[in-house]
């Protein structure tokens, strides 16, 4: 373990000669994005190809009594009008439950409603024109007669037994439950020098990728075979659902991702409305595109967060946390999204709350019920955000309560850092973390004891600043335990088919996928090391059902880890194998040789053999020539999945310095620390933009962002200007420090980081602001978003 | 997310346009289209005819004239966010509007967006539409009946509504030049840079001795028009900045944003910034 | 006359352009589906995200609140025509030495945005703080990368232009 800044040393378990592991070389598919020549799925244009528009429900619950098509389908340019009972002859229903979150269930859900609409936005009716407004034009004279029923809003309610049941057949509202019980709780509580106990709250979030989910499908009656191009993190996952509910084999469909503008965990789902399109690609035999606009994007991709949580830890007056207790309640939407189920939050937040903390006393219940409002499902840091906010907020306010530093209290608690392999009170099993490491980083990374000087000294002359902080833990490289034991289709595994081509270059493809986060450099990285080649000579195939191994595709912080490491070991058997076609060549021990910047050498002097070029020429335009009974194999594919521990867990803390203007309860963020240990760092620099996007994702979370619901069920904010995401101008710079504990699991020894910056942020903000406050005597601030009127209010101002 | 189908008609002049608004009931006026654009895209507005007016010659001007006596900023309906942002004359002799254009929306938006059509449409939350009322500013309107001008405390009547009967155009308007005296202040609280603010002020005065007098505040994003505080107004001449806060009466409405209590108590906070600044040497 | 259907003659990126467009086609998607320019991005269509910034007659603008038709006889410049030119080629060698961009897609609005400020700095002879490119590209939303990646390169062009001038 040892700690590395920005741009760490090439690490010597990796140490190959001219490795790319650790280097921050930039990502060589840059260029066409920068030019704006990416290829996104917005972009795609096909001959014959149709528009669909879909007109949505505005109401939060009601029975469709008649749908009357007749003008719409006289509209210029007008394909076809389709409804949902004439789509689901055509494709069948789902229904979002796992296995392993027992006792889970959902109703079935139609790619387009049937009889009745169950949130406002939820598509009833389609049409198919030859341009998007002629198709918008259609859906104007659509006449659909409803019968409004009474939409279950208020979460706190949906299990009252006078509230409506959604779903008649379900019997009651109750989505999901989980309870556990770990320890001795209610003695560590009756122990505790001081128990504080408060509710959290959490507003809905949405993701607004900049590119909205876009989908164009292609059933051709010729081949019988479906092409999708699709903006999504998981195509095989999607090759697996068109062809499940279309009733085709998995071969008749082809998924297609290129460049994508964006996921964050949005694109990882069955939405109805691009099912309702695959659907009626293979109804009108010819193309359709699908791309939601901003107004749809907000009330159908999948919403996420929505707790309410009331918690209790308990404290002695030594620091020692002596038990965490939680009662967490969800409304996830009137169905359980398909196929992941949107149990998984919740059990997320029951899993993680305290996670950090050797305290082994702990209390938790979740409950998920269901509501007339936009589904709610998994969105970048699942459950992280909310349980480390609970974990941290909960911290903070005892280390007040005791008077003693946040950071000290932490110290007495986080779990040693040489005391692994842990498990936490809710059962995680931790490899290897470094939380103290990380936090010693951070302290003097900030320069804390000098920012509580200036704090100190601004309070005199009325400016309150405030620092907070969050520890955390990262769910990483999910094994199976994940969705596959749950019976969904959708692998943990990962592959790497990696080639020589006859110009001695390599290409590889895999199973997982680029959103931005740096995959194809990742993998190029990678390969290109442990092969022995330079980056520029590394093609990289992702995103094509048709070309790459059968793998998960790219969510959960698994790209780098799972992929990369199956990329890794591909690159070493093709290395290996053409080993043997030098050997062959050069009447040589394969073993005494090696390759390096493309060129076999004598591995013990690094002496110039063969250029890759002439062994290429050779194995494909004149085997001839090589020895009798020698088969060049040129072609090398890998899996990996992780065996050894459920989740590769990551660690971290992260800390916000911010000032509150007391008059007006604005928030100014002035700087932001996170030091994160996700093991093996393949890119620093794609590490560390990772962890500043997710920052910034978890302070919308914090000051911004929240779907705002009336008691109708209707969404108020569903458009950019009153939906408030992160914009430049009001975020902070971001300092990032890392610790290294690769796991063992891997030869790589990587583990994810794509959600850390998120799953801490929101935490830091709430605990800064709270210490900000705290010598005014304001009630601390537990509902996020936390905007100016709540912080007017903490103050007694309003 | 596209416009239900409309014509389209670059006016060749006011006159052009005028009649065209006579012909077409629900025809809309195109001028910098920053905010209806946005309207026809989410079809939250669907006219049949929309009549360009950026063709109009004439309407884009900046100048500086006497009008009986006194010196007039004289702004043309065409003038853009970006123009008058670059303006010397504005920054010279309209200080206030020079002041709040950096915190109208974005530098893309400002290309195109026109101060008169932030003005012909009235948006309570919007900034122009304040500057004017504080500044005593009139518009300048042409319509079937000929030219007319209205001066902005009679010109904004409700949410969204002017006193421009519907078939007038908006060619300009004029505040009074800035001179030794004068003294501004702008101030405005949105949750991001260049958002419609949640409240925000707009003020001017005139030094007398040590004091100020001929205070007008006009507070935008507190109700259906930008609003007058004419209480505090009167405290403020007096000196006594606790009293103009005390004063404030505004009534505003809940939105998105934020509940009228915070609405009020940040008005109140605006106006002690904001009265700091008109006490400031210019 | 009014028109539902319009013809139109303008310049796209150097190139004269006449096409027949829908008078309610806004400009991104006039460049996007009439002349396959498909590096200008929908990400809203309301003027909030940015991702349809492009030039028209040298000023940048929102290609979702102009019309195709308001554009006859304009200069339009796209980001395929600012890289062509090699305009913004220093621009985006940072963004992407800097891995100012992820997934890309605000990037060409982003770069358009940018090199504004980057003319205004130029012509004023001044090198911008960071505070100022933040307000600057304050109307352009990346969910990506929490802006830090991209003031970086924005600032490390605005220093080695004024550099280089020097």
């Amino acid at each position: 373990m040892k700690i590395v800044a920005d741009s760490p040393p090439v690490l010597t378990a990796l140490d190959r000669p001219n490795s790319y592991i650790g280097r921050a070389v930039p990502r060589p598919n840059l260029h066409r994005l920068t030019q704006g020549r990416g290829q996104y799925v917005s972009d795609v244009n096909l001959p014959r190809m149709a528009h669909v528009a879909f007109l949505r429900t505005p109401h939060a619950h009601a029975r469709i009594v008649s749908i009357d098509t007749g003008a719409a389908k006289k509209s210029p340019g007008v394909i076809a009008v389709v409804t949902g009972a004439e789509l689901a002859k055509v494709m069948t229903p789902w229904v979002g439950v796992l296995t392993h979150l027992k006792g889970l269930k959902s109703a079935q859900q139609y790619p387009i409603a049937v009889d009745r609409a169950c949130w406002q936005g939820e598509a009833v009716c389609a049409v198919v024109a030859k341009s998007r407004a002629q198709a918008e034009d259609a859906c104007e004279l659509i006449d659909i007669a409803y019968e409004e029923l009474p939409p279950v809003v208020d979460v706190e309610l949906a299990l009252d037994g006078q509230t409506p049941v959604i779903h008649a057949e379900l019997g009651d509202n109750l989505c999901f439950e989980r309870k556990l019980d770990v320890g001795e709780v209610d003695k560590a509580l009756a122990g505790a020098d001081a128990v504080v106990e408060t509710t959290f709250m959490f507003g809905r979030h949405t993701g607004v990728t900049n590119e909205p989910r876009s989908i164009v499908a292609d059933w051709n009656e010729g081949d019988r075979r479906l092409t999708v191009y699709q903006g999504t993190q998981a195509p095989h996952m999607m090759q697996n659902l068109f062809a499940k509910h279309l009733d085709l084999a998995e071969h008749q469909v082809r998924v297609l991702t290129k460049d994508v503008g964006g996921s964050f965990g949005i694109k990882v789902h069955c939405y109805a409305d691009e099912m309702a399109t695959v659907a009626l690609a293979k109804l009108l035999k010819r193309p359709v595109k699908f791309v939601a606009d901003r107004i749809e994007s907000f009330v159908t991709d999948i919403h996420a967060r929505d707790h309410r949580i009331k918690a209790k830890i308990g404290v002695t007056r030594d620091g020692t946390i002596t038990a965490f207790e939680i009662d967490d309640l969800t409304g996830i939407g009137p169905y359980s999204v398909y196929p992941r189920t949107s149990g998984i939050e919740a059990n997320q937040v029951v899993n993680l709350v305290g996670g950090p903390y050797t305290c082994p006393n702990y209390r938790a219940q979740t409950r998920v019920v269901f509501q007339n409002k936009n589904v709610m499902c998994q969105y970048r840091a699942v459950g992280h955000p909310i349980a480390v906010a609970v974990t941290e907020g909960l911290v903070e306010l005892a280390a007040a309560r005791i008077g003693m530093d946040p950071l000290e209290l932490r110290r007495r608690n986080l779990f040693p850092d040489d005391g692994y392999p842990a498990q936490s009170a809710s059962g995680l099993k931790f490899e290897q973390l470094s939380h103290h490491e990380a936090l010693a980083h951070l302290d003097g990374m900030m320069n804390y004891a000098g920012l509580r000087a200036e704090q100190a000294e601004l309070r005199k002359k009325g400016i309150y600043r405030g620092i907070g902080f969050a520890s955390f833990i990262e769910v990483t490289n999910p094994s199976a335990a994940f969705y596959g034991v749950g019976g969904a289709k959708i692998t943990s595994q990962d592959g790497a088919t990696v080639k020589l081509d006859p110009q001695g270059t390599l290409t590889l493809q895999s199973g997982v996928t680029e959103q931005g986060q740096g995959t194809e450099s990742v993998l190029a990285q990678v390969v290109a090391t442990s092969f022995g080649i330079s980056m520029d000579k590394v093609r990289i195939v992702l995103g094509d059902t048709d070309a790459t191994p059968y793998g998960g595709g790219t969510w959960a912080s698994r790209a780098a880890g799972i992929g990369g490491e199956a990329a890794w070991q591909a690159g070493k058997a093709l290395r290996d194998n053409v080993l043997a076609v030098a050997g062959a060549m050069l009447q040589a021990k394969p073993e005494a040789l090696d390759i390096r910047d493309g060129i076999v050498v004598d591995k013990a002097n690094g002496a110039e053999r063969l250029p890759l070029t002439e062994l290429a020429r050779v194995a494909y335009f004149r085997p001839d020539t090589l020895p009798p009974g020698f088969q060049a194999e040129l072609v090398a594919t890998r899996h990996y999945v992780p065996r050894g521990w459920p989740f590769a867990f990551t660690n971290g803390i992260q800390a916000s310095y911010l000032e509150v203007d007391t008059d007006t309860g604005f928030v100014k963020l002035l700087r932001h620390w996170c030091v994160e240990d996700c093991g093996t760092i393949i890119n620093p620099q794609l590490v560390n933009e990772q962890i500043r996007g997710g920052v910034v994702q978890g302070i919308g979370a914090a000051l911004f962002e929240q779907c705002l619901y009336d008691e109708r069920g209707q969404m108020m904010n569903g458009n950019m200007a009153d939906y408030l995401v992160p914009m430049a101008g009001e975020m902070p710079d971001i300092d990032c420090g890392h610790v290294v504990s690769p796991t063992a699991d891997s030869e790589l020894g990587a583990k994810g980081a794509g959600e850390a910056g998120t799953a801490g942020a929101p935490a830091c903000i709430m605990n800064a602001i709270n210490d900000a406050l705290r010598p005014l005597g304001a009630q601390p601030l537990t509902d996020m978003p936390f905007t100016p009127g709540k912080i007017l209010r903490a103050l007694g101002k309003v | 997310m596209k416009p239900a189908p409309f014509a389209y008609h670059k006016a060749a002049s006011l006159a052009d346009a005028i009649a065209l608004l006579g012909q077409h009931s629900d025809a809309r006026l195109l001028a910098g289209g920053q905010s209806l654009i946005a309207t026809l895209n989410m079809r939250l507005s669907a006219p049949t005819l929309l009549i360009d007016i950026n063709g109009i010659a004439g309407l884009a001007e900046i100048a500086v004239q006497d009008r009986a006596g006194k010196s007039f900023v004289e702004i043309g309906a065409l003038v853009r966010h970006a123009q008058a942002e670059r303006s010397d004359l504005i920054a010279r002799h309209a200080p206030l509007i020079a002041r709040a254009m950096p915190f109208i929306a974005h530098p893309a938006i400002r290309t195109r967006g026109t101060l008169g059509g932030s003005i012909a449409f009235a948006d309570p939350a919007a900034e122009m539409p304040a500057c004017l009322l504080a500044l005593d500013g009139e518009v300048d309107a042409q319509g079937p009946d000929g030219k007319s001008t209205i001066k902005a405390a009679d010109y904004f009547q409700g949410l969204y509504e002017t006193a421009l009967g519907s078939q007038d155009v908006l060619t300009g308007f004029r505040v009074p030049a800035a001179d030794k005296d004068s003294r501004f202040g702008f101030a405005e609280l949105a949750r991001r840079h260049g958002d419609y603010a949640i409240v925000g002020l707009a003020a001017s005065a005139r030094a007398h001795g040590a004091g100020l007098a001929d205070v007008r505040l006009a507070f935008f994003g507190v109700g259906n028009t930008p609003l007058r505080a004419e209480k505090s107004e009167a405290a403020l001449a007096a000196g006594d900045i606790e009293a103009a806060v005390a004063a404030l009466d505004l009534d505003p409405h809940d939105d998105i944003q934020a509940t009228p209590e915070v609405k009020k108590h940040l008005a109140g906070v605006l106006l002690r910034r904001v009265a700091a600044q008109l006490m400031e040497a210019r | 006359m009014a028109e539902l259907i319009m013809d139109i003659t303008l310049t796209v990126n150097g190139e004269p352009v006449s096409e027949r467009v829908e008078a309610r086609k806004t400009l991104v998607d006039f460049v996007r589906d009439d002349l396959g320019l498909t590096g200008s991005h929908v990400g809203c269509e309301h003027g909030v995200c940015g991702a349809c910034t492009m030039r028209v007659d040298g000023e940048i603008v929102r290609g979702c609140l102009m019309l195709a038709v308001q554009c006859d006889g304009a200069t339009v410049e796209t980001i395929e025509g600012l890289s062509d030119q090699g305009e913004v080629a220093d621009l985006q060698a940072a963004f992407e030495q800097r891995n100012a961009l992820q997934c890309g897609f605000c990037t060409p609005g982003m770069v358009t945005a940018a090199q504004a400020i980057l003319l205004q700095a130029k012509a004023s002879g001044t090198v911008p703080s960071r505070e100022e490119i933040r307000e600057h590209i304050s109307g352009n939303y990346c969910r990506c990368t929490g802006y830090h990646a991209i003031v970086d390169a924005v600032e490390t062009v605005a220093k080695a232009r004024a550099g280089a001038k020097a």
